[in-house]
């Protein structure tokens, strides 16, 4: 589904962040990305979500050279792709329900025609009565889950999460990644960024190690 | 039986109740389905500002663009009323018959064409005419004074006043034909440099006001750009993105450019009202006499209506270019 080849990407005139990535990613796969913080996971999470072009190397995303991709191509191929931001980015005039709308509002879908399946899904993370509520008024765990739903609205194939538990507590940490796994059991792939070996601990699952811009992959 | 189905069946009343608030929550139920929170977030403090900033810069746009019609106007108007008049003197000499001199040279202006009139200014005018200068109870004929014909133009078809004069000249050598072609002339030159420096003017306004507008614009952009990338982030096509800013800007700047205008369409009637007012009053007549009648007409609205939609289309190209490079700024 994703595969980089002898991936190496910098910043202007900088040194290189990430050396020789070479990986793929299959479909329905789960994996965690770690490392420790500024080792660059965040900036291959760019990369996979194609925000960020490699200075070389080779990234064949749904069986397209990233290099080939055009602008006008680029949103078609990001609706494939869910992401979670450490941030949340959820837009704070909005309501819960409106932010987890909004991949399918942007493409002119009527608000009328999927309006159950929002609220579907804001129960499925347990949202359900959060729903017309705005971001400032929710805790850090249902912003979190509030993201996660936005992420998967659009039923993507692949879903990108940066430090989805770094804000929440252990409890709701755990509630996060199981709500990921069953996601991923639907056919979902999944990868976790995170530096929380706790997290990592709970589940079996492929870990890519992120260690001075290089990747080691345990499977 | 009858009696029972008529007690079961509902009262008309009733049924009307129902069917009114069905209606009514059929009717909310629609509106609430619609009203969505547009995507663009409502007007913040710099928004505001922003739409102060295209008020100010309209309304003084709008009063330099009237101030400019004004001058052209009334510099048209000098002119037309200056070039509609021509003058013949006649100068007295020993033996020339006044009165019938003043009837040969107008006869002969009034046979050429383009003139549409010419009337001898009587005796008892040129008393009056005098009669700042050399005091009541003047006796015209007791001094040699010199007589005037007032000759009236058509200002489209101007006569041939060369020939005029030569027609004059052979009828009545005392006549001397005044076009007022060197104070025309001087006119026109004022009249053309006050229209282009009020235009020079008008120019440096709308640039300062474009400026103006467009970087009020992009400081109001500043604090959207999170939208921005967030509806980049969920798969929305750029030209999505610019729509629903440009859309968002489009009435903001409508709003504040409005405003603007309707305040400076208000000095012009509170204006052109105060003229009226005033009318037969010195100040009055001093104002007339430098303005007009102070009202803009009908081109100085449409222009104010011009700078309007201008002002506003502006606020709307600005924030869609700033959201194309802010767009290409996450891509790279």
């Amino acid at each position: 589904m994703i595969r980089f080849e002898n991936v190496g990407l910098r910043y202007g005139m900088g040194p290189e962040v990430l050396r020789d990535v070479s990986f793929h990613l299959p479909e329905r796969s789960f994996q965690f990305l770690s490392g420790p913080s500024g080792t660059g996971k965040t900036t291959l999470l760019r990369l996979l979500f194609m925000s960020l072009k490699p200075t070389r190397g080779l990234i064949t995303i749904f069986g397209k050279d990233r290099s080939r991709v055009t602008r006008q191509e680029l949103p078609l191929l990001r609706r494939r792709i869910g992401v979670v931001f450490q941030d949340f980015r959820l837009l704070d005039h909005m309501t819960t329900y409106e932010n987890v709308a909004l991949p399918l509002r942007v493409r002119g879908r009527e608000e009328a025609s999927y309006r159950g399946d929002v609220v579907e899904l804001l129960k499925w993370v347990g949202l359900g009565d959060r729903m017309h509520v705005l971001p400032p008024v929710l805790s850090g765990g249902e912003k979190q889950r509030a993201a996660i739903a936005r992420a998967l609205i659009e039923q993507p194939r692949i879903l990108l999460a940066d430090e989805p538990t770094g804000n929440v507590d252990p409890q709701l940490a755990r509630r996060l990644l199981r709500l990921l796994i069953e996601l991923n059991r639907m056919g979902t792939a999944v990868v976790i960024a995170t530096h929380d070996i706790g997290l990592m601990e709970q589940v079996e699952a492929r870990r890519m190690v992120l260690s001075g811009g290089r990747l080691e992959i345990y499977d | 039986m009858t009696k029972a189905k008529a007690a079961k069946a509902p009262h008309p009343a009733v049924k009307l109740k129902e069917k009114v608030s069905a209606g009514v929550r059929q009717q909310a139920a629609r509106t609430l389905a619609r009203k969505q929170t547009p995507i663009v977030p409502p007007d913040n403090i710099a928004a505001r500002a922003m739409i102060l900033v295209v008020a100010i810069m309209t309304f003084l746009s709008c009063l330099t663009l009237g101030a400019v019609t004004l001058v052209r106007d009334t510099a048209a108007t000098w002119q037309t009323q200056i070039a509609r008049e021509a003058t013949i003197q006649i100068k007295p000499a020993d033996g020339l018959d006044m009165e019938a001199a003043l009837a040969d040279a107008r006869d002969i202006a009034a046979g050429h064409r383009g003139v549409r009139g010419a009337s001898i200014v009587s005796r008892e005018a040129t008393t009056r005419l005098l009669e700042p200068w050399l005091g009541p109870g003047l006796d015209i004929d007791e001094l040699p004074v010199p007589r005037l014909i007032i000759v009236t133009i058509d200002p489209v078809e101007r006569p041939d006043f060369a020939a005029m004069r030569a027609e004059l000249a052979e009828a009545v050598p005392n006549a001397a034909l005044d076009d007022h072609r060197t104070w025309v002339d001087r006119l026109v030159a004022m009249a053309r440099t006050t229209v282009t420096i009020g235009m020079a003017v008008l120019a440096l306004m709308l640039s300062a006001t474009a400026l103006t507008v467009i970087f009020a614009t992009r400081g109001a952009m500043a604090g959207n750009g999170h939208v921005i990338e967030v509806m980049h982030f969920v798969g929305a096509e750029a030209p999505f993105i610019a729509r629903e800013f440009r859309r968002h800007f489009l009435l903001a700047g409508s709003r504040g450019a409005a405003a603007g205008g309707a305040a400076a369409i208000i000095v012009f009637v509170l204006f052109s009202w105060w003229s009226s007012r005033n009318v037969a009053t010195p100040e009055g007549d001093q104002t007339a006499a430098l303005f007009g009648n102070f009202a803009i007409g009908t081109s100085g609205y449409l222009g104010v209506a011009l700078v309007v939609i201008l002002i506003a289309v502006l606020t709307a190209a600005t924030s869609h270019v700033t959201v194309m490079a802010h767009l290409k700024r996450i891509e790279t």
